[in-house]
């Protein structure tokens, strides 16, 4: 506790000085010298970096082993086929090479005679090929040799009576995804438990599909905004339906689904009540059909972002919500180990945090009263709800996933407190420079600074957790998902601190970075960091496995898509604010933006293409989990 | 001592409260103040009927995820308000809009569009905001805006009866056959968006920006010529919308200024007149509003010179001073 105690100090101190340099004056003489955008110039330098040589060392390993198997696609069946040979025949081989021209096999192959052993002699007496003679010479040594039935000191036969050996490739493979381990250890699950979590995880998935279908049409919209003139599919009124579903749909409910299971596991009991379980399932799905169809019919709750579903229909999700919170903490409560395992503390945080301050979001305020809950509510949305849940499952997923516990427990606890006291009061930050009250926005950016503790504990706690078993996440299809996750975490977050600082403000707030921001975070965090907790589980829960192909191309076209997609964005965002402090034009910013929104809907649709790739890899696991199911019946 | 790892009572319990009181000094205190403290400017007025309903469709349309309407106390923002915007601005916009709907998020997070704080303020047209709303790439070429067709009608041109009120579209946009009848939801949204201005403070200090730069004068001025600052800039901001980069303007709405007998003329007292005072004297084209609030002197001479010598007009130009002599001129006549 000392040394956590150390850290505290040293960043508030860390953080007076930064409270001293925000209320100098702003100048921008010299922007390309601030603290804030050197320290996100430098974040998205690591960020490409990372993704660079991940890229290089694929690509490097995909051509390696293409060459690989062209040179040795004619050898290799030579070098095996030599193999079936008796001894008298590789000695005629032998003897044959010594008088006989040497060609090539193409030549050999024109005029081929039979049977096949003949012809085999024959291609390989004539073969001009620099290593058949030692091959020959190792095959004669080889099957001239005998034991003298006493080398080994037993004359038992080799035998895997242990079963040490698993699995015996005998491919060569193929350049293009690695052969990762097979995850086939079904953990013992009560049944009805599964259905849960499947069917969580799979509506999901089908959200997250519509959801980003949305956002990736929206996308389109800024590149021709004459696609359609119809009321229910204008920019307006699609954005949020964008955001809501997969807010609401995507995230939440993957999220809700994965926390039965840890909750139920780490407290080695079944949970409380599934009847319940199914009746938030229910009502936050209706909110969301209900709550799209008034959002694209023009009816909302006043623009606030994240609560645009008016009070009525966000009720239906708050009940689902506080059904979901009884569930798991009755749960917890009558669990058999006497620890509360630091997952459930997360988990449970995030849920009665979002009741409070759904409440409080929707509370009648007027007036400018109403935006400070708005920043309130917007950014508690995502830090307290999205954020402290998802840590939690990766508390739980990652030390499973690489079968080793987790670094500290105790940093754990540090950055779930720090997250609690700091990610509170941070929400203000969205209205820097705006009427709010100066203190509270001044409130907001130092905290938004101390957001580098929890951020810091939390990344370097998976980091060391992860240390020393980087081979298994080479091995593994689940692991990239949650080391990229963990990688975002660590960027996007550090980001979005500097983004709060008032120079940086100035140049960014109001353009398309935040959008970049919210996608670095939303998607590069909290969307990488569930598909790996998803892939993890279903294979332990059902004993089925996705296409590791496909998991391969989820994970690279959505990498890869959010770098093109943040990259552009974050660049013409730069180049907005640049300009509008320049004082040029309006219409400027919006013509400059041209190349860089078409960047982002190419990005985009690489995310979406991942996404339907992903929606069919649990659509494969559950049709044969369902299949089999019935058989057992 | 209390054993959080082996307690779930203690643990929910401190969860709750510490988040519970740090919400209520963060955001209900905050809020509550914001909501009782503040009283509204006595220069401003309530919204009409009218008004209000124009902002229920600009909330159910979406209209705040790409625009602002909030000047923020930073140089960069001049440009959409005379003064940074202060809470009281907000007294009568942000009243909640129904039983189910709350207090409108008017002051949105991000600008893909312009700022429109004072949008009644820089476009009074009537036409211009019909048109704009109608298709806006029929005003402003490069806009990203979404068009709101479904807020006007499409009608017979026999069928048009005499208190509709018909939009000015080229063939380009619509069938000769058919004439565009503006709906009572786009006047109405017209209205609220022309009810955008700031109220004076009268003695009240107003807040001050916060410049950009120290060396800003250099920084703009660099692109002009001589003393005053950066004419087409100017131009595009201000006049652009309506005039067209290309000073050809709109047939039918908005006049041309290439070739202008009024932009070429040696008298200069006239067009510059017209900058400040505003023109509505040819019943053809759309109300040119005033702008001698909005631009100083130095700027509508840097407007009026790029205008007399672009586009192929090759007219002489004029001096800060030019301007200055029209503005006293005008004085005396409206004391």
């Amino acid at each position: 506790m000392k040394k956590h105690f150390i850290i505290i100090i040293s960043f508030l101190l860390f953080n007076s000085s930064s409270i001293i340099a925000q209320t100098e004056e702003i100048n921008t003489d010299n922007w390309t010298s601030n603290p804030g955008i050197i320290g996100t110039i430098i974040l998205g330098v690591i960020l490409l970096a990372i993704f660079s040589l991940i890229t290089v060392i694929k690509t490097k390993k995909a051509l390696r082993t293409y060459h690989k198997i062209n040179r040795l696609k004619n050898i290799t069946s030579i070098e095996e086929d030599l193999l079936s040979l008796e001894i008298q025949e590789i000695s005629q081989i032998i003897e044959n090479r010594k008088k006989t021209e040497k060609v090539s096999l193409n030549e050999i192959e024109k005029n081929l005679a039979k049977p096949y052993t003949e012809q085999l002699i024959n291609i390989c007496s004539r073969l001009n090929h620099q290593n058949i003679e030692q091959i020959l010479e190792e095959r004669h040594k080889v099957l001239s040799y005998s034991l003298q039935q006493n080398e080994l000191g037993s004359d038992k036969s080799p035998n895997d009576s242990k079963g040490m050996i698993t699995y015996v490739n005998n491919d060569l493979g193929n350049p293009i995804y690695d052969d990762k381990r097979s995850k086939k250890i079904k953990l013992e699950t009560d049944q009805e438990l599964v259905k849960i979590v499947i069917t969580y995880i799979g509506a999901s998935a089908f959200w997250l599909f519509f959801g980003t279908l949305i956002g990736q049409y929206l996308g389109m919209k800024f590149v021709w905004p004459e696609m359609d003139s119809v009321s229910w599919l204008s920019f307006g009124r699609l954005r949020p339906v964008h955001t809501n579903t997969v807010f609401w749909g995507w995230a939440s409910l993957a999220m809700i689904g994965l926390g039965y299971f840890v909750i139920s596991r780490t407290s080695n009991q079944k949970i409380y009540s599934t009847k319940l379980a199914w009746r938030s399932f229910w009502l936050i799905n209706a909110t969301l059909v209900i709550g799209n169809i008034c959002l694209m019919a023009g009816v909302n709750n006043g623009g606030g972002e994240y609560r645009e579903y008016i009070w009525p229909v966000m009720l239906l999700f708050a009940i689902g919500l506080i059904t979901t919170t009884i569930n798991y903490y009755k749960t917890i409560a009558s669990r058999t180990v006497k620890e509360i395992y630091i997952s459930n503390w997360y988990i449970l945080g995030a849920c009665v945090w979002t009741i409070i301050l759904s409440i409080i979001g929707y509370l009648p305020f007027t007036g400018l009263g109403e935006t400070i809950t708005q920043g309130y509510y917007m950014h508690q949305g995502v830090g307290m709800w999205f954020m402290t849940f998802t840590l939690g499952l990766v508390y739980y997923f990652l030390p499973s996933s690489l079968n080793k516990p987790i670094y500290s427990y105790s940093l754990g606890a540090l950055a779930f407190w720090t997250q609690m006291l700091f990610y509170t009061l941070i929400g203000t930050h969205h209205f820097v420079f705006s009427p709010l009250p100066w203190w509270l926005q001044t409130v907001a950016i130092v905290f938004s600074g101390g957001m580098f503790i929890p951020v810091l504990a939390g990344t370097s706690n998976f980091l060391l957790t992860m240390k020393g078993s980087f081979k298994s996440i080479a091995d593994s299809y689940v692991l990239p998902f949650l080391l990229v996750g963990v990688i975002f975490y660590f960027l996007g977050s550090m980001q979005g601190s500097f983004q709060a600082f008032r120079f940086t403000n100035y140049v960014w707030h109001f353009t398309d970075f935040n959008v970049a921001h919210s996608h670095l975070t939303m998607y590069g965090i909290i969307s990488f960091l569930l598909w790996g907790c998803i892939y993890a589980l279903l294979p332990n829960l059902t004993g089925y496995e996705p296409k590791q192909l496909n998991v391969g191309l989820h994970f690279w076209l959505a990498f890869i898509g959010l770098i093109i997609y943040t990259f552009s964005l974050m660049i013409g965002g730069t180049e907005k604010g640049l300009s509008w402090i320049e004082g040029e034009a309006f219409i400027n910013s919006v013509k400059l933006m041209a190349p860089y929104w078409l960047w982002r809907a190419v990005g985009g649709s690489l995310m979406f293409i991942s996404h339907i790739i992903f929606a069919i890899n649990i659509y494969h696991i559950y049709k044969k989990w369902d299949a089999n199911k019935i058989e057992k019946q | 001592m209390i054993n959080l790892h082996k307690d779930h009572k203690s643990l929910l319990t401190i969860i709750v409260f510490v988040f519970l009181g740090l919400s209520t000094l963060i955001a209900i205190i905050p809020a509550y103040n914001m909501q009782t403290k503040v009283t509204p400017l006595s220069k401003s007025t309530a919204l009409t009927q009218s008004e209000r309903n124009g902002l229920k469709t600009y909330i159910s349309e979406g209209c705040v995820s790409c625009h602002t309407q909030q000047v923020r106390n930073i140089a960069m923002d001049n440009k959409w308000g005379d003064r940074p915007s202060i809470p009281s601005d907000y007294y009568y916009s942000k009243q909640r809009l129904s039983f189910f709907q709350q207090s409108p998020s008017v002051l949105g997070s991000e600008r893909t569009g312009p700022d429109l704080t004072s949008v009644g303020t820089r476009q009074p047209s009537d036409d211009w905001h019909l048109l704009h709303l109608y298709n806006p790439r029929i005003v402003v070429k490069e806009s990203v805006m979404p068009g709101y067709s479904w807020l006007f009608e499409k009608k017979k041109k026999s069928a048009v009866s005499e208190n509709d009120i018909v939009l000015n579209v080229s063939k380009e946009f619509v069938n000769d056959k058919y004439a565009i009848i503006a709906k009572q939801e786009a006047l109405d949204l017209v209205s609220y968006l022309k009810s955008l201005k700031q109220a004076d403070l009268y003695a009240v200090p107003s807040p001050e920006f916060i410049p950009a730069s120290t060396k800003k004068e250099t920084v703009i001025i660099s692109k002009g010529t001589g003393n005053l600052p950066n004419g087409e800039q100017l131009y595009m901001d201000k006049c652009a919308s309506c005039h067209q980069l290309n000073g050809e303007g709109l047939g039918g709405a908005f006049p041309s200024l290439k070739g202008s007998p009024i932009v070429l003329d040696k008298n200069h007292d006239l067009m510059i007149q017209i900058i400040l005072a505003g023109y509505d004297a040819r019943s053809e084209y759309a109300v040119m509003p005033a702008f001698s609030d909005q631009l100083s002197d130095a700027e509508v001479a840097a407007i009026t010179n790029h205008e007399k010598t672009s586009w192929g007009n090759n007219a002489q130009t004029i001096s800060e001073e030019d301007v200055k002599k029209v503005r006293e001129y005008l004085k005396t006549l409206n004391p």
